[in-house]
């Protein structure tokens, strides 16, 4: 962890656009194309995880002194593992149908690595209105993205938002876009539509045959910190 | 909010030990410290689980209860009242006695009309479709030998294609009165008998899937059901949904 | 017979965790550059599986039957631990194969694809014997789809892809091609 200067807004904005946690950070990748064949199971898995992740966020905050640190990820996912198991019969319970859609999707919010990395980074080091804050910008971004796969795939593949029929009957709906490969499709060709949205900002600045490392990002966010396009090519390194 | 620097980095511990001169030690927990951290974590994960679990399960039970009787309804077309019969020791019984094993029972769900004779034995069953197991439920009349209804519970069949098995009315429809077993023919391509299901072009597989469910599952417990019905079932004493 | 190899192939390709119910995919995306390396990620992969489905098969038979609303964390911690114990006595007994297989397993313990098997082999009330071919049918087709994805990366890296396509999004594109290639298997168990 640097002991860079962070001020508050920037805790909360960061995980909203600039580190995306799945447009940009690529975590969370199995709900972000498992349930996001209608904008609402997208929305429901996001508030899911949002909940989940506000929740282990104030608890680790909380407790930070006392978790010894030889067991901290036991603990981490203890506490992780409670808030989905809540979540898990909350929904069950209250939206019944919701439940029955993402169906073992929200148990899994468990394995989100974005969840334990953001505790295991962030909450777990900094006091609680912040470990708060950053938990309501990852979250947040979480659910942007989420919303954003869901729309495309049920605009295009049901020709509806929300349930709601948006062209007549002359449309006939893409339905790959629902179905497994359109997940895939999807969320390769936003990244790629970002990587190409990056160079070109770039354009003007920095000659496009410029070496990659060369490339002088304008904010100072460190490894990672250029929006999309250097973050998308970061898991390249394996 | 705490009052420590958002920025600080490392143990608050490190800088304290410094100020008073001592080395800076790594600290260590002590095993039986690790143990009964996690020992007293897992017990208030448990206890606050029990009681959103205690909450939650009536709600829950009775959603899942609501949606079968609705499911029994609807395939046994309105009945009055039903009642469930679990199959313990080779016959039906709607008084299974404390000591059979009901969770993991076969049953089955008969309708009774207004006054309280039997209209058609419900049955749940599952095969593999297309895609993955379709779950469906479908109405019997043992008399007639009639299937008298059916819906799908569960299914993941390609959306738009398979899935009109379920979202498809006049292929459901086709389900009402038709004589078992059940012949699956292509669309146009039937004789007009009275066992033929059309199956939807360009769901085949799908169609015919639900086709053999049926099939294989009233072959299956036929007799059984038979044996239920010439026992005359007594509709439950108080008319109403499933116990 | 016929029903243990219906969800063993469904698992495997029908159903293939990776392709079509996105389970493990930190390990597809990550560790699919070499042939080489995904292999032994699958057999490391396969490994696992059969102890969490045994594992899970054992909790949901004995210990969680009055106490359901514990599966979940009981999941969780038994199987990390247990694949942790694993892979200390294979490392006492086989330094080769814990050079070849264990430098994943920590790396898997927590994946999607442990987890995912688990819960999916409680929601269908499969038993023990169920539920370890549909381990074996989804270590298998993690195994498949992890190699053929790092034949197609290998291949790409020697192809002239332009500076912009160069990252995850041209990966994803391909896992997407590759899931509908697999689409084809749907159908296979019935006649």
């Amino acid at each position: 962890m640097s002991p860079r200067v962070t001020t508050p807004s920037e805790d909360f904005l960061r995980g909203v656009w600039r580190e995306n946690p799945v447009l940009v950070q690529l975590l969370g990748l199995c709900p972000a194309l498992a349930v996001t064949n209608t904008v609402a199971n997208s929305l429901a898995m996001g508030i899911a995880t949002f909940f989940v992740l506000t929740g282990s966020s104030l608890l680790v905050s909380l407790l930070k002194s006392w978790i010894p640190k030889e067991v901290r990820i036991s603990a981490y996912i203890l506490i992780i593992a409670t808030f989905v198991t809540m979540a898990d019969m909350l929904l069950a319970a209250l939206v019944p149908d919701i439940h029955k859609a993402l169906g073992a999707f929200i148990a899994l919010i468990v394995v989100n690595c974005m969840i334990l990395g953001r505790q295991e980074a962030f909450a777990s080091k900094r006091p609680v209105g912040r470990a708060l804050l950053d938990a309501f910008g990852t979250g947040l971004g979480f659910i942007v993205a989420l919303f954003m796969m869901g729309t495309v795939r049920e605009v295009l593949g049901n020709g509806s938002f929300l349930g709601v029929p948006l062209f007549g009957d002359a449309f006939e709906p893409w339905i790959i876009m629902i179905l497994p490969p359109g997940g895939f499709f999807t969320l390769g060709l936003l990244l790629l539509v970002f990587a190409w949205w990056e160079e070109r900002k770039d354009v003007p600045v920095h000659p496009r045959h410029w070496p990659h490392g060369v490339t002088v990002t304008v904010d100072a966010g460190g490894p990672g910190g250029s929006p999309a396009g250097a973050g998308v090519n970061a898991p390249r390194s394996d | 909010m705490s009052a420590s620097l958002p920025t600080v980095s490392g143990t608050p511990e490190a800088p304290r030990a410094a100020e008073e001169g001592r080395v800076p030690v790594v600290p260590h927990t002590s095993s039986p410290r690790l143990v009964a951290t996690l020992a007293v974590a897992g017990a208030i994960a448990g206890l606050v689980l029990v009681l959103v679990h205690q909450w939650t399960e009536p709600r829950i039970l009775e959603h899942q209860a609501r949606v079968l009787d609705e499911a029994v309804v609807e395939v046994l077309s309105g009945p009055s009242s039903t009642r469930t019969f679990f199959l313990v020791d080779g016959a039906f019984t709607a008084e299974p006695p404390a000591a059979a094993d009901t969770a993991s029972a076969d049953r089955v769900y008969v309708g009774f009309d207004a006054g309280g004779a039997p209209v058609g034995v419900a049955l749940a069953a599952a095969e593999p479709g297309f895609q993955d197991v379709i779950r469906l439920i479908f109405g019997y009349d043992p008399a007639g030998g009639a299937v008298l209804g059916m819906k799908v519970l569960e299914s993941k069949e390609t959306p738009g294609l398979g899935d009109k098995i379920e979202k498809d009315s006049s292929f459901v429809a086709e389900f009402r009165g038709v004589v078992a077993p059940l012949l699956g023919v292509k669309q146009g391509a039937g004789s007009g008998g009275d066992d033929e299901i059309d199956m939807i072009t360009g769901a085949t597989i799908s169609s015919r899937a639900i086709i053999d469910i049926i099939n294989h599952r009233l072959e299956a417990v036929e007799a059984d059901v038979q044996a239920l019905w010439r026992s005359a079932p007594a509709a439950p004493s108080m008319a109403g949904g499933l116990p | 017979m016929g029903e243990l190899l219906w969800i063993f192939v469904s698992a495997m390709l029908v159903n293939n965790f990776t392709l079509v119910l996105f389970l493990g995919l930190c390990p597809f995306l990550g560790v699919s550059a070499k042939v080489g390396t995904a292999v032994r990620m699958g057999a490391a992969n396969v490994f696992v599986l059969v102890i969490t489905s045994l594992t899970a098969s054992f909790l949901n038979a004995f210990v969680l039957v009055h106490a359901p609303y514990l599966r979940l964390i009981s999941f969780i911690v038994v199987i990390a631990s247990l694949v942790q114990i694993v892979e200390m006595a294979i490392k006492k007994l086989s330094p080769t194969l814990f050079r070849e297989l264990g430098i994943f397993l920590p790396l898997i313990t927590t994946n999607c694809a442990i987890l995912g098997l688990a819960i999916f082999q409680t929601n269908r009330g499969y038993g023990a014997l169920e539920g370890l071919f549909f381990a074996l049918g989804a270590g298998a087709g993690l195994t498949l789809a992890l190699s053929l994805m790092a034949s197609i990366r290998e291949r790409v890296e020697l192809s002239d892809v332009p500076a912009v396509a160069r990252n995850m999004g041209l990966v994803l594109v391909l896992a997407g091609t590759l899931s509908l290639a697999f689409m084809g298997f749907a159908g296979l168990f019935t006649s």
